[in-house]
């Protein structure tokens, strides 16, 4: 469905999913079945007994996004969904990275973690291990950074996202305002 | 600006038998085995009919089912089960039911779950799974039907305890029928359906937070859709499924009548106006009418009732309708803007957004266009195979048209996939709702037999007609012993050439008539009728056809007639998979053939 004016970027959709078996696969499955191309999908609990939280971020165009939006909606164990993508947002993944050996430039790390609000969560003879949580933006910046220290694994958790001041994601709303854009917004 | 739908929160219903919760006293608690609340909640359901196969998994809901008035019918492969419980909610309009063992019985269902799923029909499977103690040891017969089901079912479930089995019933009844309906699966571990619990019915709505089945449009996009309306001078409707799912014919013929708009129909919308309606176009698509296509090209508005614009319905999308507006009446707000963007989309039941929609419509009519379509109808129907002399040869075409004719269209057809469900489509005119039974979305050859045997439950009064290729017919054909079994009768049409006749015609046009492993042999079908006690007969040349189908009609019992046609034959008009709907590969004319039409034909 894409046209040159149809840019793709990527989407970030929080929604609440009962915390039920199986649950979570209907949402990945659904990733798969409708041929979306999905980047990070992060789950835990939320406030709520009984009902997971959900940060999904989505290559997509406008059209695409809107029906990723209605099929989520389709999910009987889906209880909300919110596409966040222009709403005002604050979004995070945590990352560690293991570098190799004790750190031979050991200030140099230090000033890169302070400059990077990262720490140094563990240093054993043979590894040191860096712990930062950020925009997958600046923890791609810093992994390319960290490289002179030698890095040998990466562990990255996806973002998860939720919005700006005061309103909040209600996972039993009164009522549901789901966006369908017209052809001219779509398109 | 963007349009918004609103839902309620907790979208309830009431089942079957809970018109009167407030004055219901709750009984008190009886001892029941979870195999016995299986049956207990399928006859709170309202269930009569069951289709099925036993199995070590399952074994306890078959002991159970003695004692309760349910009907069951074996079937001879779990498909066919599947295939009968969809045929049953397509007849009906009500929630069809089959059962299955663990393991291969459960993965048998499989095609019959995405051929439910694929064309919206309710249906509950209910399958038996290991003891609980055993899932994921890989046990004997242990497969993870719910898994596997996830993306084929509207939802489904694995129930692990007795206590879960009426609740989770009642919501896969629930979910299969309302909104847009589709298919369900409850897996029961072997253990669960063993315990024995203190079971008391529970007739009280059910609730699901996240399943919000009943939306509505705000009004604002009802005057956006009036506007459109208005101002539009080639208006058409395209009329699909969900016209008969929500029981909305009387509204499609009062909107097409009050403002004039000539309606085309999907081929699962066949049934949904009568077919001698005078704005009736016909059927669209890849086999629809030239010049139904041509309209809807030229459209300057098209009018999505409850049809999802299929592949095989639009063509190129690029080039598809590319002057018109669309409006699109949906329930599944995922189906809008999915191949065909929307000017406006009017979300909900289509029968109440029609209701909602008439009071502000309204009509001078379109009477430049319509005649403009009717002239273009002529045109088409002198290339019809109808009109060809007869030659002494059979076509298919003259099968389904004689058929429509003795019967007097008043048949429920149901039909497998190939050439022949399309000359169905073309030359049996439908005139009611769910007369025609077909696997439209997953095209699934072998449907046929199996669905006309859960339609002949669903609906005892009415004269059912299998229509089935030679080849369609050989992946179901153990489902005669069924028939044979079960005493029933079905008549079944064989249009048998001797080919695989959709792929040939496909290998003919695309692919220079390299016959890949479409010649196919088949069994002599009388024989195979005889073979299970059932009758078979024979059709070679026209003038037998209508002596033979009387004598099908009035014989008891399930009747084949084995119809040798035309070996070559091929469906016309045709538009080849992504090409523009207008460019449709038409009957060759004066071409040195007896199945082509010559001048002498116009």
């Amino acid at each position: 469905m894409s046209s040159p004016t149809n840019l793709a970027v990527q989407h970030t959709f929080t929604a609440y999913l009962e915390d039920r078996p199986g649950a979570l696969s209907r949402v990945s499955a659904l990733f798969l079945r409708r041929n979306y191309n999905i980047i990070s999908l992060t789950v835990g609990r939320s406030g709520t007994p009984g009902v997971s939280r959900l940060t999904v971020v989505v290559e997509a165009d406008a059209a695409q996004a809107r029906l990723v939006e209605a099929n989520l909606y389709k999910l009987v164990n889906v209880l909300r969904v919110e596409d966040v993508t222009y709403s005002p947002t604050i979004s995070r993944e945590l990352m560690f990275v293991k570098l190799r050996g004790p750190a031979h430039a050991r200030d140099a790390l230090e000033l890169l973690c302070a400059a990077a609000q990262a720490r140094i969560v563990d240093e054993t003879p043979g590894a040191t291990i860096v712990e930062v949580v950020g925009t997958q933006r600046d923890n791609e910046l810093l992994i390319d950074k960290l490289g002179p220290f030698g890095v040998m694994e990466i562990v990255r958790t996806g973002v998860a996202a939720i919005k700006r001041g005061s309103q909040v994601l209600d996972p039993q709303p009164h009522f549901i305002n789901a966006t369908v854009p017209t052809s001219g917004e779509a398109a | 600006m963007a349009i918004s739908y609103k839902t309620e929160p907790k979208e309830t219903e009431a089942g079957a038998a809970a018109e009167n919760t407030a004055t219901v006293v709750r009984p008190d608690p009886v001892k029941r085995t979870g195999a016995q609340i299986v049956w207990e909640v399928l006859t709170q359901e309202g269930i009569d009919t069951v289709f099925g196969y036993p199995g070590g998994a399952i074994l306890p809901v078959y002991d159970a089912m003695l004692d309760y008035k349910i009907r069951h019918v074996l079937v001879r492969h779990e498909q066919g089960a599947s295939h009968m419980a969809d045929g049953y909610a397509r007849a009906t309009g009500k929630v069809g039911v089959a059962i299955a063992t663990s393991g291969p019985g459960a993965t048998n269902l499989v095609t019959g779950i995405a051929t439910a799923m694929l064309d919206s029909s309710p249906v509950v499977f209910i399958t038996g799974q290991v003891p609980s103690a055993l899932l994921g040891k890989d046990a004997f017969q242990e497969t993870d039907i719910v898994g596997i089901t996830m993306p084929i079912t509207k939802h489904n479930y694995l129930v692990t305890r007795a206590q879960d089995i009426a609740k989770t019933i009642r919501e896969a009844f629930y979910v299969a029928r309302s909104g847009r309906p589709g298919p369900v699966l409850v897996d029961i571990t072997k253990d669960a359906q063993q315990a024995t619990i203190d079971y008391v019915p529970d007739y009280s709505p059910v609730t699901l937070p996240g399943y919000r089945p009943r939306l509505e449009t705000p009004q604002r996009e009802y005057a956006m859709a009036a506007e459109l309306i208005k101002s539009a001078k080639r208006p058409v409707v395209l009329a699909g499924r969900g016209i008969i799912q929500s029981g909305a014919e009387h509204e499609l013929r009062t909107y097409i009548e009050k403002t004039q708009t000539p309606a085309a129909l999907t081929l699962h919308g066949l049934g949904c106006l009568p077919s001698q309606h005078p704005l009736n176009l016909g059927m669209m698509g890849m086999h629809g009418e030239a010049w139904v296509n041509t309209a809807i090209q030229e459209a300057d508005l098209l009018l999505a009732f409850g049809m999802r614009f299929d592949d095989r319905v639009t063509g190129n999308l690029a080039t598809y309708a590319r002057d018109a507006k669309k409006i699109h009446i949906e329930i599944d707000p995922a189906e809008v803007h999915k191949n065909v963007r929307a000017d406006v989309a009017l979300i909900g039941d289509l029968r109440e957004v029609l209701q909602r929609l008439l009071p502000v419509v309204g009509g001078k009519g379109h009477a430049d266009w319509v005649d403009h379509i009717n002239s273009l109808r002529g045109d088409s129907a002198v290339r019809d195979i109808k009109n060809l002399p007869d030659h002494g040869k059979l076509f298919a075409a003259h099968v389904i048209h004689d058929l429509h004719r003795i019967t007097k269209g008043r048949a429920v057809v149901v039909t497998d996939v190939g050439q022949h469900q399309m000359w169905e489509a073309q030359y049996y005119h439908h005139d009611t709702s769910r007369s025609l039974i077909t696997s439209g979305g997953l095209g699934t050859m072998g449907f046929a037999l199996p669905a006309a045997i859960g339609a002949r439950f669903g609906r005892p009064e009415a004269e059912i007609w299998v229509v089935a290729g030679d080849g369609g017919f050989q992946m179901t054909a153990c489902e005669l012993a069924t028939c044979a079994q079960e005493g029933i009768k079905v008549n079944i049409a064989i249009i048998n050439n001797g080919y695989l006749g959709m792929v040939r015609q496909w290998q003919e046009f695309f692919y220079k008539r390299r016959y890949a492993a479409t010649p196919i042999t088949s069994p002599d079908f009388v024989k195979l009728a005889e073979a299970h006690g059932l009758t078979g007969l024979r059709v070679e040349k026209r003038g037998e056809l209508e002596g033979v189908v009387e004598r099908a009609r009035n014989t008891p019992g399930t009747v084949i007639i084995d119809f040798r046609v035309e070996q070559e034959d091929a469906v016309y008009p045709m538009v080849p998979a992504g090409a523009d709907l207008q460019d449709m590969i038409r009957r060759p004319q004066a071409a040195p053939s007896p199945l082509a039409e010559t001048g002498a034909d116009e």
